[in-house]
């Protein structure tokens, strides 16, 4: 994959009265050549906007269907071209961005496939494709659209459910996000018929989606509550108020480097509106000052503890010569804690937050240029991380 | 007290009152688990959805006529797409948008229970329904079909959205929504609401 900085390359988005064929393979191309993607830090780990001591960031997605054609469940490889052809035709047409990227994920080589899910511009599910009529996963017809070089908006073609928007905010910012997303909705629907029904709303291949097909969420950052030990209770609230609380990686994963993602559960006889009211006037807000009062706690009354517990985390990820995901995240976020409290003042609180993103194999390999096994990761990692948090970090 | 299948301990106490009839039940969480009542608090909803499908084979909660309802659901095939009910028990997931209307009947308390007791959408409408702009000329035409339940319900929507924000104080959106009233009221636009 290139990495220099570069102009747009040929997968733009067409300009007016200049689009796309189906199965223009212009883009497909080996990763050899320069895309606008991946040049910058992704929008979830700017750091900047409301609460950014707490939110990493905010996103909305919505599922949407075409009337008239099956959802992946029932689809045959040719149902699958077709609804990628109509979406990846509306969707390149429709004036979402100034520049949008398109990406055939059946033809993209493994890593950049991995980078996409590393900046959660794709689900891990629809970087391997979805299996079915005897052919593989990965030749299942399947695609995005990213927005560059601002990364805030994604469109996935032919996921679970045939178009999965989804627009990603700095900080707690689910009202902009809304109604960016709101609005690319409108004009993806100008030009496609959507499966829609006045009971269910919105239709979806999974009933848990039905209705609004929306889901609000946000990436928190959590450290105090963990080692306060009121994360427990924040997760059990939660889930009474029928919120899924995710990791890092989304459903099923674990909260690396204290990372936690909220959202809402239901779609289905509650309004966007209200959606969006609940969480973002209502939760996130208590959740955010729950985390900064046991921040305040730690400081008040455990000084020592938690600055020994920092310190350690830098000398850590500054000298050791193996380091895992997992162990650089954990470190990394005592690091963003320690930035926060007032216990260290360098490095860079961006720094910081860059590495959460490269310490990821397939950033680690880009950054390398090479492909590496598990154990080279470990020792590139470690070495990438002593170069860009050592000198400042010791400081 | 003990879980009512293994040794463990029960956590999950379930109480259900069917026909006169009150049956508790008394589970550990992975028992419970299994039969689709409790979950662990980071349990995808999907998959809590299986659970509950599996269990109880999807018999709606409630009045007795369920059964037999059911009954017949499961034996019933999509036309179009031909997934069959026990397809969609085994993997969660529907083979197109008709499929909605075949298990409606089914569907309806599944999803009220997926969805904390949600049974109607409420919110955003497709432009060709919602009396917006109609995206191509043919959409027009499904703009007027707009049934007049239909509109009802929105107009209700619309009135109980308004009445919150007003109490709300929220007023520059119960000023959109009241233009919205208008709007929907607009002699031509069909509505023969109350």
């Amino acid at each position: 994959m290139a990495d220099s900085p570069n102009t747009p390359g040929p997968s733009d988005t067409p300009g007016p009265g200049e689009g796309r064929k189906p199965g223009d393979k212009r883009d497909s191309r080996d990763g050899s050549e320069p895309r606008p993607l991946f040049e910058t830090t992704t929008e979830w780990l700017r750091g900047e906007g409301e609460a950014s001591d707490v939110v990493l960031s905010s996103r909305v997605r919505l599922a949407r269907n075409l009337a008239g054609l099956p959802f992946a469940a029932k689809s045959t490889k040719r149902d699958r071209q077709k609804t990628l052809d109509v979406c990846r035709d509306r969707v390149l047409r429709a004036g979402l961005a100034e520049r949008l990227v398109w990406v055939d994920l059946h033809e993209a080589p493994a890593l950049e496939r991995s980078l996409l899910v590393e900046r959660h511009l794709i689900s891990k599910q629809h970087s391997k494709g979805k299996a079915g009529s005897g052919a593989a996963p990965g030749d299942d017809p399947r695609g995005v659209a990213v927005s560059v070089p601002d990364e805030r908006l994604s469109i996935m073609v032919n996921e679970e459910d045939h178009l999965r928007i989804q627009a990603i905010r700095s900080g707690l910012a689910l009202s902009a996000a809304w109604r960016e997303i709101d609005a690319a909705d409108d004009k993806i629907e100008a030009g496609v018929e959507y499966a829609f029904s006045s009971r269910f709303g919105y239709l979806t291949a999974c009933p848990t989606n039905v209705g609004t097909g929306l889901r609000m969420s946000v990436m928190l950052h959590l450290p105090g509550l963990r080692l306060t030990g009121d994360i427990e209770k924040v997760k059990r609230a939660a889930n009474d108020m029928s919120l899924a609380v995710r990791g890092f990686y989304g459903e099923g994963s674990e909260a690396v480097g204290d990372l936690y993602q909220l959202s809402n559960q239901t779609t289905l006889g509650k309004s966007e509106a209200k959606i969006l009211q609940e969480l973002e006037t209502e939760i996130i807000p208590r959740v955010i000052e729950y985390e900064r009062v046991s921040r305040r706690e730690l400081v008040g009354k455990r000084r020592s503890g938690i600055e020994d517990q920092v310190w350690r985390a830098l000398g850590l990820l500054t000298h050791a010569r193996l380091l895992t995901t997992e162990e650089a995240m954990q470190n990394l976020s005592l690091v963003r804690l320690g930035l926060m409290i007032g216990v260290l003042k360098a490095p860079d609180q961006r720094v910081v937050n860059q590495m959460m993103l490269l310490v990821q194999p397939a950033h680690l390999q880009r950054a390398v240029g090479k492909e590496l096994d598990q154990e080279q990761r470990r020792v590139a990692r470690a070495a990438l991380l002593r170069g860009k948090m050592g000198r400042d970090g010791s400081s | 007290m003990k879980c009512d299948q293994c040794d463990n301990e029960a956590t999950v106490h379930e109480v259900t009152v069917r026909s006169g009839v009150k049956i508790e039940k008394h589970l550990c969480e992975s028992c419970a688990g299994q039969q689709g009542i409790s979950v662990q608090p980071t349990t995808p909803i999907n998959e809590l959805i299986k659970h509950y499908v599996l269990s109880h084979g999807l018999t709606p909660i409630g009045p007795s006529s369920a059964a037999g309802q059911a009954g017949t659901a499961r034996a019933q095939t999509c036309p179009t797409c031909k997934t069959t009910f026990s397809e969609f028990r085994q993997h969660g997931l529907l083979g197109c948008p008709d499929c909605y209307k075949v298990f409606e009947a089914q569907l309806g308390p599944l999803l009220e229970r997926a969805h904390d007791g949600g049974v109607r959408h409420s919110g955003k409408l497709p432009r060709r329904l919602s009396g917006g702009v109609p995206a191509a000329a043919p959409e027009g035409a499904k703009a007027a079909m707009l049934n007049i339940e239909e509109r009802a319900e929105r107009l209700r929507k619309i009135r109980v959205e308004l009445e919150t924000a007003v109490a709300a104080e929220q007023y520059e959106r119960a000023a959109k929504l009241r233009d919205e009233l208008r709007r929907m009221n607009e002699p031509g636009t069909g509505t023969s609401n109350s």
